[in-house]
């Protein structure tokens, strides 16, 4: 298998004449945490349902764990995981059926989906937990949940949009680790986010300006080429360049 | 992929029970409505077909149906025989049909002479729509008879609902709006809850086919559909005593045609709603009113203006409850009210194409 998961050439996708993702052109590395940052409206989230499978570019061309985005959207779908900013759990199902629910979806198998099931409770602490409507659950908690269940079938990559938003800095400290552990165990991380402080965590970032990627390093290396303090500040050198709005 | 689609049956189901208020109120509705609308609202009727038997046409009679032709209620269709009263209704041609003694001038002689006499005007009409019937009967009697001593003369006769038992009239109104609700409404904010909440958008992102996420939605409604039609059909035939002799079979076949074009309605909300709130009211201004207003549920078709007459006729449940109402109360068999069934299974498969269409369309 190769080492590169996602491999992206002038990407492209236009609404008419306005190009919300304008000939990006990337690649990310298996077991990678790859932070895909940006302003609001500058495309990220464009460039993730392309990825994901859920919309056709306008040009270019990527591939995505091996599968052809423009064609193979199906087979994407199956080897990627997704966890969008808005909690995607049911808050009416119990844990386990949340987790049975999603595991059926990845088509799989009963003996599979019990042990996975067990193991991911245990490494999350929630076997008590099990039978709880998720609805009453903490934030935090789901979040991480929400986490475990994205990866339940094992997928090459995972696409992580926003993932921490609203969670308090301790749940956000603990729900890295587990990205880190994934990372670890092979899975490649894609995630988006606005804490800058998470994209020090990342292995390497990107950062989104007007639809084009204006940077890509690792973060220690961007402060350098940009002669500043944190990641903070090159996201807001690059950001006052800006000229769409929100 | 059985598995997955077994699975959000499973889920849809669990979102369902989980739900016991809603699942309750759904339960109760058709009972609550029963009871609710078993006590008639009376309404005038206008352009009711009438056709006359006079054995004799004696100057009396012609005198009488002069009076008839000249009346803006109605619309007079000729003589017919003693034998063609029940196929001329039974079709539906006529509402209402005039029968005259052949000794008619004779006896309204007598009468007037102050000497007693059996009826010599026999009224039949088809009150398998209360309203209609009873409206029609008591403006036919004040139109055929002249004088007071004549109406003593008169004798009307039901057929088909012999009692005017107006619960008899709503129950398919009911069916036609019930399954509408659940079926229709049930469904879109269903489907419009999982896109607001974003459940929907990670649904997407997994293998599962948009189509079948659909239709795991619709197998839980369905389902719930058809309880209620259980009930709604045992509570009609043991608690208001509705005959249904035209044969239960054929109700159930086109009630689940009903439900099929409900459940593709149900998706097209879906398509063109964003939010809860806006599949909530598409579904209230889209069906329900037209339901109410322009299916013949609570007012006769015939007594609209010609404009909601032309408009009621894409209206689903206008069908529906007329195949309803011929074969529970005037016990047709299905066969009767083919034309009904094809319009219905016509509309079906225009909803199902569009709306279908519409979804796969928007996901793009």
């Amino acid at each position: 298998m190769s080492d590169i998961v996602i491999s992206v050439r002038e990407l492209t996708k236009c609404f008419g004449d306005f190009a919300a993702v304008d000939h990006i052109s990337f690649d990310v590395r298996r077991g990678e945490i790859f932070g895909f940052l940006g302003a609001n409206g500058a495309g990220k989230t464009t460039a993730m349902r392309m990825l994901c499978g859920l919309s056709y570019p306008t040009s270019g061309s990527g591939t995505v764990a091996g599968f052809d985005i423009t064609k193979e959207g199906e087979q994407i779908k199956r080897h990627i995981g997704y966890m969008s900013q808005r909690f995607s759990l049911y808050n009416d199902l119990t844990v386990w059926e949340n987790i049975n629910l999603f595991a059926g979806i990845y088509g799989l198998s009963k003996a599979d989906t019990e042990s996975r099931a067990t193991e991911l409770l245990e490494r999350l602490n929630f076997t008590s937990e099990r039978n709880t409507l998720v609805g009453s659950l903490p934030l935090g908690w789901k979040q991480k949940l929400s986490f475990a269940i994205a990866t339940i079938h094992r997928p090459e990559v995972v696409f992580l949009d926003e993932p921490t938003g609203g969670v308090d800095p301790i749940t956000r400290r603990q729900f890295w680790e587990m990205i880190y552990e994934a990372a670890d165990g092979g899975t490649t991380i894609f995630v988006t986010t606005h804490y800058m402080d998470e994209a020090e965590y990342c292995s390497r970032v990107s950062i989104m300006v007007d639809g084009k990627v204006c940077a890509l390093d690792t973060p220690a290396r961007l402060k350098q080429q940009f002669a500043a303090e944190s990641m903070d500040e090159v996201f807001r050198t690059l950001a006052r360049g800006a000229q769409r709005g929100e | 992929m059985k598995g997955n689609f077994l699975s959000f049956v499973k889920k849809e189901s669990l979102h369902i029970l989980r739900d016991k208020r809603t699942m309750l109120v759904v339960m109760l509705i058709p009972v609550v409505l029963m009871v609710l609308f078993g006590f008639a609202i009376s309404t005038e009727v206008n352009n009711i077909n009438v056709a006359v038997v006079a054995p004799g046409r004696t100057d009396g009679v012609e005198d009488a149906v002069n009076r008839l032709v000249a009346n803006d209620y109605f619309t007079f269709k000729g003589y017919i025989s003693q034998e063609q009263i029940d196929s001329k209704l039974r079709s539906g041609e006529v509402g209402a049909v005039v029968c005259f003694t052949s000794d008619y001038d004779r006896r309204v002689a007598q009468v007037e002479a102050g000497i007693q006499s059996s009826p010599v005007i026999q009224v039949v009409v088809d009150a398998a729509n209360v309203n209609t019937a009873g409206a029609a009967t008591a403006y036919l009697q004040g139109v055929l008879l002249g004088s007071a001593s004549q109406q003593a003369m008169f004798e009307s006769r039901m057929l088909f609902n012999p009692q005017m038992k107006s619960a008899y009239n709503f129950v398919p109104g009911i069916m036609g709006l019930i399954f509408i609700l659940v079926c229709a409404m049930m469904t879109s904010v269903s489907i419009v809850r999982e896109r607001e909440v974003g459940t929907m958008e990670v649904l997407l992102v997994s293998p599962v086919r948009p189509v079948k996420i659909i239709f795991a939605k619709m197998i839980p409604y369905f389902v719930i559909s058809c309880i209620v039609l259980t009930s709604t059909l045992l509570l009609a035939r043991f608690l208001l005593g509705v005959p249904m002799s035209g044969g239960v079979s054929g109700i159930v076949a086109i009630s689940l045609l009903y439900l099929v074009l409900a459940l593709s309605l149900g998706l097209l909300v879906s398509t063109i709603a964003k939010t809860q709130v806006a599949a909530l009211l598409v579904s209230a201004v889209v069906m329900m009113m037209p339901i109410l207003m322009l299916s013949g549920m609570l007012f006769p078709i015939e007594n609209l203006p010609k404009f909601f007459q032309e408009v009621s006729h894409i209206v689903p449940a206008r069908w529906y409850i007329d195949a309803i109402r011929k074969m529970m109360i005037q016990g047709v068999p299905l066969i009767a009210v083919w034309k009904d069934f094809v319009i219905l299974l016509g509309m079906t498969i225009v909803l199902i194409t569009v709306s279908l269409k519409k979804f796969n369309d928007k996901l793009e």
